[in-house]
């Protein structure tokens, strides 16, 4: 999948449009006009929200600052969820722009992580992809990267350069050719129906007769009930990665 | 290679072929024979039918294979009545070949076969040696034998011309019968086994093959004079043999081995070039001694074997100097036969399964490979029952004919074809059951493939329903009752898919009568299976590369047929219908997050931006060398949103930190410099070009080469606003590395006045690898390779590495290309010819040039992109001939080398060549199936209204025969097939103008013009013989809207004079410049050409880009020459850029123009020349 270079600019360069406004409760020395911007689907939340903070800490005192955190329609967003990932499970039925709360007060403890510095994000990106990598590759292509290169895809997401993380990221997504795919296809399943967080398992890319799997073989498999009872599944695409599987 | 195929023979002797680029084995176009055996080549397959005779299949193409026929009229002159057929007693016949020798009158030159016909009657050649004669063809000489001129002098006494008919071959995509080596003297002794190879022996004749064939007396027999213009060749030899052989393999080079009937094997020693037959036997032991071998395939370098206990073997140590090898490896599985084929290749044809299995992992370090793989393809129109059981009640019984007598089933089979057809189709719940339901006991062999029977291609969906009881299934019926007849008749598609053939009526009835027959040949019922059962598989005609995809071994399902006949060369998932759907989807979710947001702030702002890394850089002082370097890009975002760069090369000298800087947008190209151990690129600006002197950096990596370049050429494109494909009018160029760089041109390129100087334009790197590169003005681009393929332009973006761009319509490619070193000897008295030279010699082992060392060893390939593909062989086709170990000889080095050896040579040397391959993508596809040598696009006219008219293309074949292209259109820009325009000898180039002026130069060095060119009749009818300009020999010719320029071999550039439309010739060739290695002449006449040795402040420049200035109306031939990008450019073309510069002026110049050069009245220059311009010119 990796030179399919037009699916993985159209991933990469997905945008939601948001609108940004202070919790009502804040207090405020002026009124804070809503805040607009366009987030980057495959980023996090307190990655890109630097110019929101800036824009919303001008009309607040310095004491009434603690930590910021995000809400949309009374749920608290995980920093660590993928922005495209907390729209698509949250809000993607309703009218665009998304409308995310911003909070500076009474950081919901049980529901959210703490996120003190980038490196936080960092450091969970980079045990994310390492994860991929250990189903993908047993670790192996992970262990062998420099450094510099780890470097380079974080700094990659986080200044939105595709060309300068896709040069790493390219490596990630190889396999051998004599091999038809990964060992195991990296994936997580986010419902919001269930109490579990997330469905995670072992799948392999290619059935026991080499046939390659689709999406929709996985899904009958891991999630059945997400499956469409038409049983259309013949006409699912293959079982492909794409490059959020890096980050989640 | 979109006609490599596998050959196969199912068990009931039917022939099959699976394509490379297919997943379907569909059935070999000639079907009305059963094999035993067949053995494939490119574009021909030898076999032996159940009849035991010997069948030759050509490939059928759009190049007919054409064979000249020659008699030569002699005559004598006397004084009664001048030249007359009376001859001397002592002169040779009236009517002869061409040593007199031979009597040979023109009846009685007969057709070799009955698969030849006459092209046209017998007719004089009137060219003789690239002049036209006077009228007659009449050459003249003193006496026979003798020197013959054109000219009749007083002393000529005798005169001959010469007769020529073509004959050509007409039994193509069909089984064409060898006749019989059989004399009546003797029993009858019919072929047993048959191998085709040596195609890698040489190339004299064309397409050479060494065909072998055993007997069932166990005799070996060698196919005399086979090659492409001669498919049957001529007659059967005897070889002796030191034993009884049973089992034959020919390797595409020197391997030839043999297995004997006591078990071991025969190899064939001293097969060479001057000698395919080779010179004497050896025997190798089998690897066991209680189980002898049964079967060998042989390749280039390997040899594989079964053993009568059905182990594969390995020969190791198998190299030209030891085709015996050494040892035997056993291999793992069992097989009833093995077989070798292109690139080693092997495939093998399972004990227990019969099923066909491919070597995965054959590579040339690893040349016994890792795997079998099964292919489970499926025959793509299950050829029915009553088909196949036909062949295996002739595979029992000789007299397959005799059997096809009654025809009493035929009528039934439509009515119970229609209603089998529907009684299946309700129970038939869909493709995804219809794999798991058959539940067959053999289905792990084959898994899945009952799915894919259910998607064949070409299966229409009122064929669908049938599919349900697909071929063999029924066939344990018939097997134990004779009584259930109807399953005869379930060859539903028969009636529809080949209305001829069931007409006759004998699929059916065969299918009949065999029944009683089909217990008595089998054990067991095959039908039973649910893949085909394979007898024989050969591989001499399939291409299979590491980079190859192959579709054989999964059997695809959910797609649709459509679907599938459309991704023939393309990565399956590239043209998946699901992966349109997913990046439709995306496109549509982008448009509809992002459509009316767009005012919206980015989140993360790119303002400046830096690359910075470490480079080296060939620095500008002297002594020049590689000096470490510290570099950065910096880019900027402006306010208005556009991008600027600058690239900054940090530097140290005598301990000072110096920078040298380049704005991005200054940059006229980016090219990569691969060699073999630099990953470097050159940097030019317009002041750079004047000097012949680019920046040149040097990356520690290929990788880290490649991103540099994508991201300064991403920042260049981004500076100038250039993206995405080129425009239709654009500029093609390539370097002598095959590198293809295009340039966007401005309107005042061509202006009368203020001319866009050429080291101005800006050319961006599009991806592939091409030798030539033609474009007309409608987006029609084709280029050719090194290997002679040909290439037609997708239409994709300048995918240049990054991953910056898009990948649409970018593909795969490949090019082959030799490297030449020359081995040098000096003879001295004492040893004759040694290697031991004088002092002040050359290298034993040398470049062309004798300066630089090259030894076999040391020589590697270009750059490290490219491979080896061959081994190290000596080229027999220089200049000037070679003796018959390729030696050439002279004088003294350096000098002009001869192919046979005199009194006063002293020195020889020889030519030897290594193929290397490169792989590589682009936005090309291939165009099979033919090479080719030249091609040209009719330049569109300027503003001219063609839609409607499919664009004309000519070209040139590897071989020299001149083609027309039909069918081609901007939305079709590969055209639909070739037609061949007949020549007396092979060409090498061919230009057409804007007019429909076709030129053509002869490999003689002679020019052609092709009467009667027009939309309608797009080969015109006759060629027109234009002489050369004097002692010069043509090689290249280019025609624009009037103008026509031709090159010699010399470099000297010609214009033709007086080119009117009424005499469309011209009248003489009027000396341009020299100094010029290629030209390109454009829809405004303009000129361009690549020059070589162009003086720069810096250094000089072989193979420069550059524009005939002061091209007028009025003066045609220009006056001087504006010297653009250069360095190692070898091709351009501007047949494209019909873009005037738009100003009123230059209306009323092209007005003057059309009326004072006699083109019809064209209302203005930009408006054009109207559709009834080429008949006025032609006249």
């Amino acid at each position: 999948m990796t030179d399919d270079k037009d699916v993985l600019r159209d991933v990469w360069f997905g945008r939601i449009p948001t609108c940004f406004t202070l919790y009502q409760d804040e207090i405020t020395e002026r009124e804070a006009e809503p805040y607009y911007l366009l987030l980057p689907r495959v980023s996090y939340l307190t990655l890109v929200t630097d110019k929101v903070k800036k824009h919303f800490q001008k009309v607040m005192r310095q004491e009434d600052i603690s930590e910021i955190w995000f809400e949309y329609e009374g749920t608290p967003l995980k920093w660590h969820y993928p922005i495209g990932l907390l729209f698509d499970l949250l809000a993607s039925s309703s009218a665009l722009p998304w409308n995310i709360t911003v909070h500076f007060k009474s950081f919901p403890e049980k529901d959210l992580l703490h996120c003190p510095s980038k490196d936080a994000i960092e450091a969970h990106f980079m045990s994310c992809v390492k994860e991929a990598d250990a189903l993908k590759h047993k670790s192996q292509v992970i262990n062998e990267m420099q450094k510099k290169d780890h470097k380079q895809l974080w700094m990659g997401l986080q200044n939105d350069r595709f060309d300068q993380f896709w040069a790493i990221n390219r490596k990630l997504m190889e396999y051998p050719a004599e091999e038809n795919g990964f060992r195991y296809i990296p994936f997580r399943i986010y419902q919001t129906t269930t109490e579990r967080p997330f469905i995670q398992k072992l799948f392999r890319p290619v059935a026991a007769d080499g046939q390659l799997h689709t999406l929709g073989d996985l899904l009958k498999d891991v999630c059945p009930s997400a499956v469409a009872p038409e049983g259309r599944e013949q006409n699912e695409p293959r079982l492909k990665t794409d490059s959020r599987s890096e980050q989640e | 290679m979109p006609n490599s195929a596998l050959w196969a023979v199912d068990l009931f002797g039917k022939v099959h072929t699976l394509s490379t680029a297919g997943q379907y084995w569909e059935p070999c176009k000639d079907s009305q024979l059963e094999f035993k055996r067949v053995s494939a080549a490119t574009q021909c397959c030898w076999g032996i039918a159940c009849d035991n005779q010997v069948y030759v299949y050509v490939c059928a193409s759009d190049v007919p294979i054409r064979r000249r026929e020659e008699a030569y009229e002699n005559q004598r002159w006397n004084p009664v009545g001048g030249f007359c057929e009376k001859l001397l007693p002592s002169d040779r016949w009236q009517w002869s070949d061409v040593s007199g020798l031979q009597h040979r009158p023109l009846d009685g030159v007969a057709l070799p076969s009955p698969h030849w016909v006459w092209e046209s009657d017998w007719y004089v050649d009137e060219n003789f040696g690239g002049e036209p004669t006077e009228k007659g063809g009449w050459t003249y000489a003193i006496d026979f034998p003798a020197t013959y001129t054109r000219d009749k002098k007083w002393n000529s006494c005798v005169r001959r011309r010469r007769w020529i008919r073509y004959r050509r071959y007409e039994s193509r995509d069909a089984w064409a019968k060898i006749p019989s080596k059989d004399d009546p003297e003797q029993l009858p002794d019919p072929f047993n086994d048959l191998s085709v190879g040596g195609w890698e022996i040489t190339d004299e004749p064309v397409g050479r093959l060494s065909v072998w064939a055993v007997s069932l007396q166990g005799k070996v027999w060698y196919r005399e004079d086979v090659s492409h213009p001669n498919p049957e060749g001529s007659s059967w030899s005897l070889m002796d043999t030191p034993g009884e052989a049973v089992q034959i393999s020919c390797g595409p080079h020197d391997l030839l081995w043999v297995t004997l009937w006591e078990g071991q094997a025969l190899v064939r020693e001293g097969i060479n070039r001057n000698n395919p037959k080779g010179s004497s036997w050896s025997i190798v032991e089998p690897p066991t001694s209680e189980n002898g071998i049964m079967h060998v395939s042989v390749g280039v370098s390997v040899v594989w074997a079964i053993t009568k206990d059905r182990k594969v073997w390995f020969r190791r140590g198998i190299n030209s100097h030891n085709p015996c090898g050494t040892s035997w490896i056993e291999m793992v599985g069992e097989m009833t036969m093995v077989n070798v084929g292109l690139n080693d290749q092997v495939w093998g044809i399972g004990c227990e399964d019969r099923a066909i299995y491919f070597r995965q992992g054959v590579t040339q370090s690893e040349l016994s490979g890792k795997t079998w793989k099964a292919i489970v393809a499926s025959r793509e129109c299950d050829r029915s029952h009553s088909g196949s059981s036909s062949s295996l009640l002739s595979a029992g019984c000789f007299f397959g004919d005799e059997v096809r007598g009654s025809g009493e089933s035929c009528a039934p089979s439509d009515t119970d074809a229609s209603s089998e057809a529907e009684r299946p189709g309700p129970d038939r719940p869909g493709p995804a059951e219809s794999g798991d339901s058959p539940g067959k006991p053999r289905d792990s062999l084959a898994p899945g493939s009952g799915t894919g029977r259910a998607t064949e291609p070409g299966e229409e969906e009122a064929a669908g329903p049938a599919i349900q009881t697909p071929g063999l299934e029924p066939c344990p019926g018939p097997a134990s009752t004779l009584a259930e007849l109807p399953w005869t008749n379930i060859d539903l598609k028969e009636p529809r898919r080949a209305p001829g053939r069931s007409a006759a009526g004998f699929p059916e009835t065969t299918g009949l009568s065999s029944l009683g027959l089909l217990p008595l040949g089998l054990e067991e019922p095959y039908g039973a299976d649910d893949h085909p059962l394979w007898a024989w598989v050969s591989g001499g005609d399939c291409a299979v590369e590491a980079h190859t995809v192959l579709k054989w071994f999964t059997v695809q399902s959910g797609l649709s047929p459509s679907m599938q006949t459309l991704s023939l060369s393309i990565t399956p998932a590239q043209t998946a219908a699901w992966r349109k759907q997913i990046f439709q989807q995306l496109t549509e979710r982008t448009k509809r997050e992002l459509e009316n947001f767009r005012h919206y702030e980015q989140a993360v702002e790119q303002s400046v931006w830096v690359k910075t890394g470490a480079l080296q850089w060939w620095c500008d002082w002297k002594p020049h060398k590689w000096v470490d370097v510290r570099v950065a890009l910096e880019q900027f975002t402006g306010l208005d949103g556009a991008r600027d760069s600058i690239l900054f090369i940090y530097y140290v000298v005598h301990e000072e930190k110096k920078y040298i800087h380049v704005f991005l947008n200054e940059v006229t190209v980016l090219v990569p410099v691969l060699n073999e151990t630099k990953h470097s690129f050159a940097l030019y600006t317009p002041e750079r070009t004047r000097q012949r002197w680019p920046v040149r950096l040097a990356a520690a990596t290929e990788q880290d080469m490649n991103d540099w370049l994508a991201l300064l050429n991403l920042s260049c494109c981004e500076s100038r606003r250039v993206h995405g494909r080129p425009s239709p009018q654009a500029i093609w160029s390539i370097t002598c590395k095959g590198d293809i760089f295009v340039s966007e041109p401005s309107p005042n390129l061509e202006a009368p006045e203020h001319v866009l100087p050429c080291d101005q334009m800006f050319w961006r790197q599009m991806g592939g690898h091409l030798r030539v590169v033609e474009a007309n003005g409608q987006g029609v681009v084709w280029g050719i390779g090194y290997d002679h393929t040909a290439w037609v332009y997708t239409g994709g973006g300048s995918c240049f590495q990054g991953l910056a761009s898009s990948t649409s319509n970018i593909y795969t490619q490949s090019d082959v290309k030799c490297v030449y070193i020359y081995e040098n000897q000096r003879w001295n008295p004492v040893t004759g010819y040694s290697s031991r030279g004088l002092p002040t010699d050359r290298y034993m082992w040398s470049d062309a040039s004798g300066l630089q060392e090259r030894t076999k060893a040391s020589t590697k390939p270009p750059s490290l992109q490219w491979s080896w593909v061959s081994d190290w062989a000596v080229d027999f086709s220089v200049p000037g001939g070679t003796d018959q170990e390729g030696w050439q000889y002279a004088s003294d080095f350096p000098a002009s080398y001869h192919g046979y050896k005199t009194m006063k040579d002293f020195v020889r040397r020889r030519c030897w060549a290594r193929k290397c391959k490169l792989v590589t993508s682009g936005p090309w596809l291939e165009v099979g199936p033919l090479a080719l040598a030249d091609v040209s696009i009719i330049p569109e006219s300027p503003g001219a209204n063609r839609s409607g008219h499919s664009i004309a293309l000519w070209a040139i074949s590897d071989k020299g025969d001149v083609l027309c292209r039909l069918g081609v259109s901007e939305l079709n820009p590969a055209g639909s097939s070739w037609l061949h325009v007949g020549t007396d000898q092979p060409f090498t180039s061919v230009s057409i103008g804007a007019c429909h002026q076709v030129w053509a130069v002869a490999r003689d060095g002679s020019a052609f013009y092709r009467g009667s060119v027009s939309p309608a009749q797009p080969a015109g009818d006759c060629w027109y013989h234009i002489p050369s300009p004097p002692k010069q020999r043509l090689k290249q010719v280019s025609v624009g809207q009037t103008s026509v320029y031709a090159l010699d071999e010399n470099g000297n550039l010609w214009y033709r004079q007086g080119v009117t439309p009424s005499y469309p010739q011209g009248s003489s060739w009027e000396h341009v410049s020299n100094n010029v290695r290629q030209v390109s002449v454009g829809p405004l006449d303009q000129v361009w050409v690549i020059a070589n040795k162009v003086q720069g402040s810096h250094s000089l420049s072989r193979g420069t880009v550059c524009h005939r200035t002061g091209v007028q109306p009025r003066e045609p031939k220009g006056q001087g020459w504006d010297y653009g990008i250069g360095g190692g450019w070898d091709h351009i073309s501007v047949r494209a850029n019909a873009t005037r510069a738009l100003r009123g002026r230059s209306q009323e110049r092209a007005a003057e123009c059309s009326g004072e050069r006699g083109l019809p009245g064209a209302p203005s220059g930009v408006a054009g020349v109207p559709q009834e311009a080429p008949s006025l010119v032609r006249c």
